[in-house]
């Protein structure tokens, strides 16, 4: 892999610069086209170097931004165009990655941000580096938390007519029973979690993403996400092979290995 | 990410769902004013994604499931 040097060139008045990590100075890595195909850069700061692009500030600056940033197909394309960026730099070395839309106006701005923030960084690296993110979501199983569809009590209303009670108290049954099956899901993912977390270094919880974001019917009870040795990856992988085996109560699915994101933040002021 | 050609491992060999991505990019990462971006901040980022995956994918359901630790 060759070096690469840094592009960067003065900004003009209208452009600004597209952040989407922090790196390691002395880090190689090869340069990609980043977001609206801006040529990425970086910015040097002493030991750190800020991985950036030129953008428009017609079309990234903030008003545009906060516009822009509602419109999914803008949002997706900018979401992509960030990862790709930052998982490129994150195969040459350690890479803290930015939250997605931090912009600046100049290049002086972006190095200032370094400077300021250098501990911090510092702080981060030495818990990411060497290490991978992966995700484990969990989904209770179909079979055991669906009740049955309306329209089969419906019918079996009308088949038991002058027995309302009865229909209650099997409707009763039925949702109690669909309770319980979601306490054994949830239960189960709690071990899951805890089990995962003792092979990995630091752990998060995301929200549960809906089924309709999600695409899946089952619902999803636990978004873990794991900070892991990069050496101990395979040992992960096989803990959520080996927890897929032993939870049926749950469906696991494995993402990964990601860039730190959840695991970077450093209490850093501008 | 692109697949180029240049035999460097790729960090995903799938398509990364967008929802998992931006659990990750609007959730994650270090959170630095930018001189731009000013104000757009934690919350207003977690907002502002879940309003626009609302109005292309129609009403949320409750979200209350989370386990906690």
């Amino acid at each position: 892999m060759r070096p690469w040097k840094p592009v960067m060139r003065a900004v003009a008045e209208d452009m600004g610069l597209w952040a989407y990590a922090v790196i390691n100075a002395s880090t190689p890595m090869r340069s990609v086209a980043g977001i609206a195909g801006g040529m990425v850069g970086t910015v040097v700061a002493g030991d750190l170097a800020a991985v950036a692009s030129p953008v428009d500030l017609a079309d990234y600056g903030e008003d545009a931004l906060r516009r822009n940033l509602e419109h999914l197909p803008w949002l997706e394309a900018a979401a992509r165009a960030h990862h790709g960026v930052i998982a490129e730099a994150a195969t040459a070395g350690a890479v803290v990655p930015l939250r997605l839309a931090t912009v600046y106006r100049t290049e002086a701005g972006l190095a200032g941000m370094l400077v300021r923030n250098r501990a911090d960084f510092h702080l981060a690296f030495d818990r990411i580096q060497g290490r991978s993110e992966w995700g484990v979501k969990a989904y209770a199983a179909t079979a055991t938390v669906t009740s049955r569809p309306a329209s089969q009590a419906t019918t079996e209303l009308r088949s038991e007519r002058g027995s309302g009670a009865q229909y209650l108290s099997q409707r009763k049954a039925r949702l109690a029973a669909s309770e319980q099956a979601r306490k054994v899901a949830v239960a189960s993912a709690r071990d899951v979690h805890a089990m995962l977390s003792s092979v990995s270094v630091a752990t998060d919880l995301h929200q549960p993403q809906d089924p309709q974001l999600s695409g899946r019917r089952d619902r999803m009870i636990m978004n873990g996400t794991y900070l892991v040795d990069d050496q101990a990856s395979s040992e992960f992988t096989a803990a959520v092979r080996d927890a897929a085996v032993g939870s049926p109560a749950l469906q696991l699915e494995l993402t990964g290995p990601w860039p730190p994101y959840s695991f970077a933040a450093v209490a850093a002021e501008g | 990410m692109t697949e180029a050609a240049t035999g460097s491992p790729a960090i995903h060999e799938d398509p990364i769902a967008l929802v998992d991505l931006l659990d990750r990019v609007l959730a994650g990462g270090v959170v630095v004013a930018g001189e731009v971006t000013l104000t757009i901040a934690d919350v207003d980022m977690v907002t502002i994604s879940l309003r626009a995956l609302v109005t292309s994918v129609s009403a949320l359901g409750s979200q209350d499931m989370s386990i906690q630790p």
